[in-house]
Parts: structure tokens; sequence; C-alpha cells
């Protein structure tokens, strides 16, 4: 996986056709089109909102809950998006690849840009938001959430790189991912508020928020939402805990690449 | 030679893992870790193959199904890698092991000339300064802004072919597969392998097509089970594989065979009657001709029939019924003009005695021909000699 072959002339051509060919094919057939990327995000924070703002008071004394809740529902949608199409995205171009060499990993970056492009589009949406209801944002917004969104960009798209060579070797992987991902939504603070957590047992929120996605919701919404999110800063007291997160996602993405490279040879006979 | 080779093949060998059952689940995996067993058998593809490809050569590929052939052509390709030793390519490479890579049903044919286009490494901008030829000559001009799923099999080869040949890489492999279709497109096939020959381009075919190999390649290969059989001349190449097949039905019986031959000094070549060369590809109406001589006063008639391989008695004469008598010369030449529908055939030699009834053996074994007939404009098995008048 070298970098200087990402920016090849032809792998710069067939990752763009790749990527153009996964949305036009993604929504075939459908009257609303591209507009159901939006309106997917849209319709599930709409059923979270119902559930957990209005009946169960989750977001009590938070301010701005619908744009933080949109804000946790559009990051974590995206992680499960980019890291789904990225796992499947080997196996099911399996017929392509077994006719044509192509380096294997454009396939799995073109399926993380599908829903890196929805990401954009949803933030979109997240600044209409914002703007309607008046959410506080900080200055340093400008700078920072780019690279949280990068960071969790990152994080993705090793998450994804691991999952898809697993994927062609044992099939399983894409069942456990499923559970996984379901779990995962759980146990982060998407629908409730990490001070919920506090409340009950500060150690638990501690861990919890060590969890690279946590830290990246949090951060975001601290930028874009209310200050009153709490964050991995003002959880600890300090910055140098962010190392944490951090490393957890430079491993990932050391191994993903690893493991990526050394099982990637075999694909075209495993699939 | 000095140039460095366009394909350097070195000790290549390549194997495959076979699951005893389908093992791409973790609970197959965990299952055979507590019984010890492998849960795969090994299958060894290609032994130790070596060899080169020049550069501007035309290149044959042959063997039976199974014998490898496609595993090297996937390992040119890049898309296996090898096992043990090295391939290397000294130039840009593009496979055509299926026409149409990537094509997708869901997208109108527009949009699947420029995906096709981008996996043989075009960008959009070469591709719209080729889309209209590529259309015209597919003969697709009102079908484009269509699925590709409402498009006949026909046009869908059409198009992807018409993208094909605008590859403009050095070095083109291509599987045999591409001459699947009807007539006027394997013409065209043709046209493009000739035009292929008439560049320096580097070209490696895998075919099963003797007269293919004859007619284009300067050099061909000739594996056998997973082992290298030859490397050199076309026709050379040819007839060893077609050897190669007819041994492969029934070799007990050879030493029957070897032992008349031996005990009546029989000895035979099968020549095409126009080049004097010994072959046993024939082009259409090209004419077989057949040396036989013996040393033996018992043989006094003799009978060659042309049967093909599906089954059809085509035609069987022998030399008493003509009214020539052999028993003196001990040698005689048979002359067949092959006007026949392409196909295998096999030869039958019979030798008799006195009259018809009283054989004394049939060879029938490494008889085996090819005819091909790429414009037949007849139907049937058999030209008939014919006239029309009004």
């Amino acid at each position: 996986m070298k970098i200087s072959n990402i920016v090849s002339r032809r792998n710069r051509i067939l990752l763009r056709e790749l990527v153009i060919t996964d949305f036009k094919l993604r929504y075939q057939g459908s009257i609303l089109g591209y507009l159901w990327s939006l309106l997917k995000p849209l319709l599930l924070f709409g059923i979270l909102y119902i559930v957990f703002g209005e009946i169960l008071r989750f977001g009590k004394g938070i301010p701005y809950y619908p744009v933080y809740l949109l804000m946790g529902v559009v990051l974590w949608n995206f992680f499960t998006e980019a890291t789904r199409q990225g796992m499947t995205a080997i196996v099911s171009r399996g017929s392509l690849l077994r006719k044509i060499n192509f380096p294997k990993y454009i396939v799995v970056f073109s399926a993380t840009i599908s829903a890196l492009i929805n990401l954009g589009l949803n933030i979109i949406v997240i600044g209409i938001f914002i703007v309607i209801s008046g959410a506080e944002i900080q200055m340093e917004a400008l700078i920072l959430f780019p690279l949280v969104i990068i960071e969790l960009y990152i994080l993705s798209l090793a998450v994804a790189f691991f999952l898809a060579a697993a994927n062609v070797k044992y099939r399983d992987v894409s069942h456990i991912w499923d559970v996984f991902i379901q779990a995962g939504f759980y146990a982060t603070p998407i629908i409730y508020p990490i001070s919920m957590v506090i409340e009950r047992s500060e150690w638990v929120a501690k861990l919890m928020i060590l969890n690279p996605i946590a830290q990246v919701i949090q951060d975001s919404r601290y930028l874009l939402t209310t200050s009153a999110s709490q964050t991995l800063f003002s959880v600890y007291g300090t910055f140098t805990v962010y190392l944490i997160p951090l490393t957890v996602v430079a491993m990932l993405s050391i191994i993903a690449s690893f493991y990526f490279k050394k099982r990637s040879k075999y694909f075209t006979e495993d699939l | 030679m000095s140039e460095t080779p366009a394909i350097s093949v070195r000790k290549v060998s390549k194997s495959f893992r076979l699951p005893h059952e389908n093992h791409s689940g973790l609970k197959q995996k965990i299952l055979s870790v507590g019984k010890g067993g492998k849960g795969y058998e090994t299958q060894e593809v290609l032994k130790d193959i070596s060899f080169d490809i020049q550069k501007g050569e035309f290149f044959g590929i042959v063997g039976r199904n199974g014998s490898g052939k496609s595993t090297l052509l996937k390992l040119l390709a890049g898309i296996y890698v090898p096992d043990a030793g090295e391939i290397k390519i000294s130039g840009r490479l593009t496979p055509f092991i299926e026409l149409g890579v990537g094509f997708n049903p869901e997208l109108t044919g527009r949009e699947n000339v420029f995906l096709n286009g981008a996996l043989l490494g075009f960008s959009r901008q070469e591709m719209l300064d080729m889309y209209d030829e590529i259309v015209e000559f597919a003969e697709l001009e009102r079908f484009m802004d269509q699925k590709l799923k409402n498009y006949s099999s026909g046009m869908q080869v059409r198009l992807a072919f018409s993208i094909a040949i605008r590859a403009d890489t050095n070095i083109l492999v291509l599987d045999e597969v591409l001459a699947v279709g009807d007539e006027s497109f394997q013409r065209k096939c043709i046209d493009v392998f000739e035009k292929y020959k008439a560049s320096d381009r580097t070209i490696v075919l895998v075919t099963h097509s003797m007269a293919t190999v004859e007619q284009f390649c300067d050099r061909a290969i000739l594996l056998d089970d997973g082992m290298v059989k030859d490397v050199g001349d076309p026709r050379k190449i040819a007839n060893e594989y077609l050897l190669l097949n007819t041994n492969s039905v029934k070799q007990e019986e050879d030493a029957d065979e070897q032992q008349f031959m031996k005990s009546h000094g029989v000895q035979y070549e099968i020549v095409n009657a126009d080049t004097s060369k010994p072959t046993r590809s024939f082009s259409h109406a090209a004419t077989l001709s057949i040396n036989i001589k013996w040393d033996s006063s018992e043989i006094h008639n003799i009978g060659v029939a042309l049967i093909k391989n599906s089954g059809e008695y085509i035609y069987g004469p022998n030399t008493i019924a003509d009214g020539i008598d052999v028993s003196e010369s001990r040698r005689v030449s048979y002359k067949l003009k092959l006007d026949v529908r392409e196909g295998t055939y096999k030869l039958l030699l019979a030798f008799f005695g006195q009259t018809a009834q009283e054989r004394l053996y049939m060879l029938e074994k490494n008889l085996n021909i090819e005819v091909k007939n790429e414009n037949q404009n007849w139907s049937g098995l058999v030209k008939l000699k014919h006239e029309w008048s009004k």
C-alpha cells in the first residue's frame, strides 16, 4: 500500500469511476434517489428524538438537544456505513478482482469515500439545524472540527480495511460486525449524554469516553453545539489523555494495513 | 535475443488449497483445531515452469483442460501470485480474461463504457475522445442510454469488444473465450488478431484451436499436467497437442497397434498435400494426404475412413473397391479434400487381406485431425459437389 500508488494516475481514474458507480447504483430505481442519503439519518434522528428526547427525556438539561442528537447520529452513521461498505467491498467485487489485476485497496477506499460524501451532505444538514436553533459554535471549530472528522475517517478506514480482509477468509465477520455495531451504538454516548453516565459511575464514563468514536462525537458537540458537552478534556482535566484514543487509531491503522497487505495477495484465491 | 524479454517466467510453481467442505467460516476453523486435520487438500497446478516471451512475439499457450493454462494466464495477469519462482514483466500488460470486466447491468451502456475504460486504464477524457468511435464500431448508437440489462448478449459482447480493442498497452494477454460469438464476431476477432500481429506488440493467447496457433503464433508452449511439455515452433506444438489428446483417450491399446505395425512393417504419415508438411491441423478445403507403406505380403487392400468426433461416419473407400492394386507396390498415398464442417475428426486406417471381409487390423490411435473453417457458407456435415443452373 504505497502512498505514491494511491495518487498514481491510473489508480486515481479507477477510484473516481468506482465511487461514481457506487453512488449511481446505491439508489438505483428509487424515486427519491440521492435524497435518501439525507432522509435516512434524518428519519432515524426523528425516531430517536421522539423516543429518547420527548418520551424518555434523555435530553433534559442539554441545550440544543436535537442538534446534539443529530450530530451523534450522523457521525455514528458514517462510521457504520463506511465500515459496513468497506467490509463487503472485496467480497462483492470478487468477480471483478478475479478478472483484472489492480490494487485491492482501491475497492475498499472507494466504498468508504461514498460514505464520506454522504457525511459531507449530512454535515450541511447539521449546519442548517445549527443556524435554525442558534446553537453555540466555538471559533476553534474551524480548524478542530475538520481534524476530528479526519480522525474519524482514518479510524473508519482502518476498521474497514481490517474487516474487508478478514471477511474474505471468514464470512462470519460480517455477522459479528452487525452485532458489534448494534452494541457499539448503545455503548457510545449518542442518544444519552455522557453526563448521565457520570452521575451513576464516574469510572465507567471515563472508560467510555476513551473510545475514539465517543471522543470524536463529544468533541464535535462541544465545538458545534454546546460548550456544556463533556469532552475528554473536561472529564480528565488534561489534554495528554487525548494520546490514548489517538494511539488506538494509529495502532489500528498500522495493524489493519499490515493485515490487509498480507492477505490481499490471496484474495483472488480465497474469494 | 539480447533484448530483455517482454515476459520472463522463472521456475514458477503454484498450488491451491482445496477445502474439503466450505471452510470460509469460523466454525470449520474452530472445529478443525481439535481434529488436527488440515481440512484441505493441496493441488499443485503448475510445477516449476520456465519460459520467456520476447518483445513483439505472438505467443500461444496450449494444453488440455486442467493442464494449468488458465492459472498461468492469471499469474501473468498478476491476479494470482506464484508460490515459488518469479515472473518479470517489462512494460504494461492488459489481460483479457473476460470481455466487459466490471460491466454492470444496472448502468447504461454509456456509463459502462467509462467504467470498463477506467479498468483498462483510460481516463474520462481519453474515453470521451474515443467514445464515438467505440459506439460506432459496436453499432449501438441508438442504445447507449439504455441500461445494459436490456441489451442482448450479442450487443454486450460487441460493446465490450469495441472497448477492449482500444487497449494500447504493449503486452496483451488474451483468453480464447474472447472468440466466443457468432461467425461475424469471430471474423472481427481474427481481423484484430491480424492487426495485432502486424503491430509490434507482444500478444499472449491461450487457446484450444490449433489452427489459430498455426496461423498466428510465432511460438507456443504446450502445458501438460502443470509442466512444460514443449516450447517452440507452433506447428510442432500443435501436433504434439493433438497427439496428447489422442494418447489420453485409450493408451492401453497402443501396445497392440505397435505390435501390428512392427510385425507388418507398417509406417504412415499425415501431411498437408499443399505444403507437404506433416500436420494434424487443416484449414477448410485443404487436401490431406496420408502416405502409407508396409512390408508384408498379407496386405492386399487398404481402407481409410473419416469419422467425425461426434460419431458420424463421413466416408471410407478402399483400394480394391476403387480398382487399385497395391499388393505389389506395398505403398499407397491417399489424398482427401477436406470439404467438411469445422471440427475434430478421426481417421481409421484399415488393412485387409484378399477381400474386404478379411480385415487384418484397423489403426485408430493417434489419428486425430482438426479442420478449421472460418467462414463456412453452407450448412451440413459435408460439402457435396453441386451445380446450379437456370
